[in-house]
């Protein structure tokens, strides 16, 4: 019965998504049996021309992602035997051939793609090159689209997919889920690249997917690695920013403040995800810089109009985050909050002991605060330096206009 | 099992805080311990260090014939200092026997695999 309605909505397009949304899990089983990234990358490619042969006419298999990884599998025997290597590999492999229609095994399953992920973001591999592999393994991104998400070419691109997967190889960079005490330090660059990743998708109006590909992606480790405060901040973060995405920009592009944005426009049912995750949080009382981030996204979203937004308790939370991350950046966005409480001058005196010179926000704060003090020719100079900073050109006359007083 | 090279490398004319001879004493007696232990679980292959850069003799080939001229490799700022070759099962492990060598040292530490011939 499947068969019958599977296939009058089976297209390309939609096997396309089907595969994407399942290659992660298939190329990290095929890696952890197969034991290379490229043999078990290739064998998720023949599987997908197989599916798309296939499934049009016979219907979608009752678990297709199961069905990608057997017949992944398969194909991949098929190879290691046509090229008569590894032979120990292959006596092993064929015990294990399977029928892609049955159900897959389970077990060790459920924990490849955390290795998966914990083997791309190793820190020894540049940040660059995490992020490209995390996309390509386990987002299914091609190559092209990984390209086109950072801003270079294919080949640029492949190039640093091969030379990582090098690395890996020459280096012997484990298959494994890090050992507990080892988790708090290889955690860090799991985090910061998911993270990357949505902000790339944030930044970039074209790339909105990989929005989509990071909140999958902090869903999926909240689910793998429940215990972990940090993965579950990092996931109220995303879906709390990503309520706001659609209202955040104006139509020319340029950024809209929190306070200019129209709040009706705000995805309900994601700040209710995300407040909720930001409660558990709470009660957990572990705090680190992503759940801290959360819960002021999480007070924000509180306030049906900026005027009813609690900045004190938004205060509180900058002090806790400049506590664990003591950063220039952070201790900006705290004199703001600071400045909705006590008023502009108490801000603008925190903000003038920062070294941010050469960020545009810095300027742009400044400016604001010395609009709100009267002080408009030392407001417009700081909004001429800002706006030589601005990284887009929409956000430069958005500046040059003054901020059109409406901060 | 996989070969690594963990090298230390000393900058031209870097200024480094001397070492008062109690501190000298207890990084020797780390890098004593350290050594044993690699020793213990057969995790040691060699190791050495070396003597000043200066003291180094290059031999190149130039056109058919071998040149040899006074060291060190005039490009590089950076020298290797020393270095300790190691067995270990992946990089993690070699990592954390870096780890502890950096702590004994108190100076930067590169790791490198070995190439070993596909299949091997």
């Amino acid at each position: 019965m499947r068969e019958a309605d599977g296939a009058s909505t089976l297209d390309e397009a939609e096997i396309g998504r089907i595969f994407r949304q399942e290659s992660g899990r298939a190329v990290a089983t095929l890696i952890r049996v197969l034991g290379d990234i490229d043999i078990a990358e290739d064998a998720v490619q023949e599987a997908f021309a197989v599916a798309q042969q296939r499934w049009p006419s016979a219907g979608l298999p009752p678990n297709p992602g199961g069905w990608i990884t057997t017949t992944a599998r398969n194909r991949a025997i098929d190879r290691l035997r046509r090229e008569s290597r590894e032979r120990e590999l292959v006596g092993e492999l064929t015990a294990g051939t399977a029928d892609p229609d049955l159900p897959e095994e389970v077990g060790l399953v459920r924990d490849d793609r955390l290795r998966l992920i914990f083997t791309c973001c190793h820190p020894a591999l540049s940040t660059e090159a995490q992020v490209a592999l995390t996309l390509r393994l386990l987002g299914g991104l091609t190559t092209a689209e990984v390209a086109r998400a950072f801003l270079v070419t294919e080949p640029t691109m492949a190039q640093r997919l091969v030379r990582a997967k090098r690395k890996i190889k020459a280096a012997r960079i484990p298959y494994r889920v890090p050992e507990d005490h080892e988790i708090p330090g290889r955690l860090r660059s799991v985090l910061a690249v998911t993270y990357l990743v949505y902000n790339a998708g944030l930044s970039n109006a074209t790339e909105a997917g990989l929005c989509s590909e990071a909140i999958r992606l902090a869903r999926l480790l909240s689910v793998l690695m429940p215990g972990e405060p940090e993965v579950a901040g990092l996931l109220a973060l995303l879906l709390l920013t990503e309520s706001r995405r659609a209202s955040r920009t104006r139509p020319d592009g340029s950024l809209m403040l929190l306070g200019e944005q129209d709040r009706t426009r705000w995805d309900r049912a994601l700040i209710k995800e995300g407040q909720e995750i930001v409660r558990r949080c709470l009660r957990g009382d572990q705090p680190g810089a992503y759940q801290l981030q959360a819960a002021i996204n999480a007070v924000h979203a509180n306030a049906a109009t900026v005027d009813q937004t609690d900045w004190s308790q938004i205060v509180g939370l900058y002090d806790q985050l400049l506590a664990v991350a003591p950063t220039p950046v952070v201790a900006l966005n705290r004199a703001i909050a600071v400045g909705e409480v006590e008023g502009p001058a108490v801000a603008l005196a925190l903000v003038d002991e920062l070294d941010l010179d050469n960020y545009y926000s810095y300027h742009a704060t400044r400016a604001d605060l010395l609009r709100r003090l009267g002080r408009d020719s030392e407001a417009a100079s700081a909004y001429e330096r800002a706006a030589e900073l601005a990284p887009t050109d929409a956000e430069r006359d958005f500046l040059l206009l003054g901020g059109r007083g409406s901060r | 099992m996989a070969q690594y090279l963990l090298s230390v490398h000393s900058v031209d004319g870097e200024i480094r805080e001397p070492m008062s001879d109690e501190e000298m004493q207890q990084s020797w007696k780390q890098i004593q311990v350290l050594e044993e232990e690699m020793k213990s679980v057969d995790a040691l292959v060699f190791s050495g260090r070396l003597t000043e850069p200066d003291t180094a003799t290059v031999v190149r080939p130039s056109g058919g014939e071998v040149l040899t001229t006074d060291g060190p490799f005039a490009e590089s700022k950076e020298h290797l200092g020393g270095f300790y070759i190691i067995e270990a099962k992946d990089l993690d492990a070699a990592l954390a026997w870096a780890t502890k060598t950096v702590v004994a040292i108190n100076r930067p530490i590169e790791v490198r695999p070995f190439w070993s011939p596909p299949g091997a």
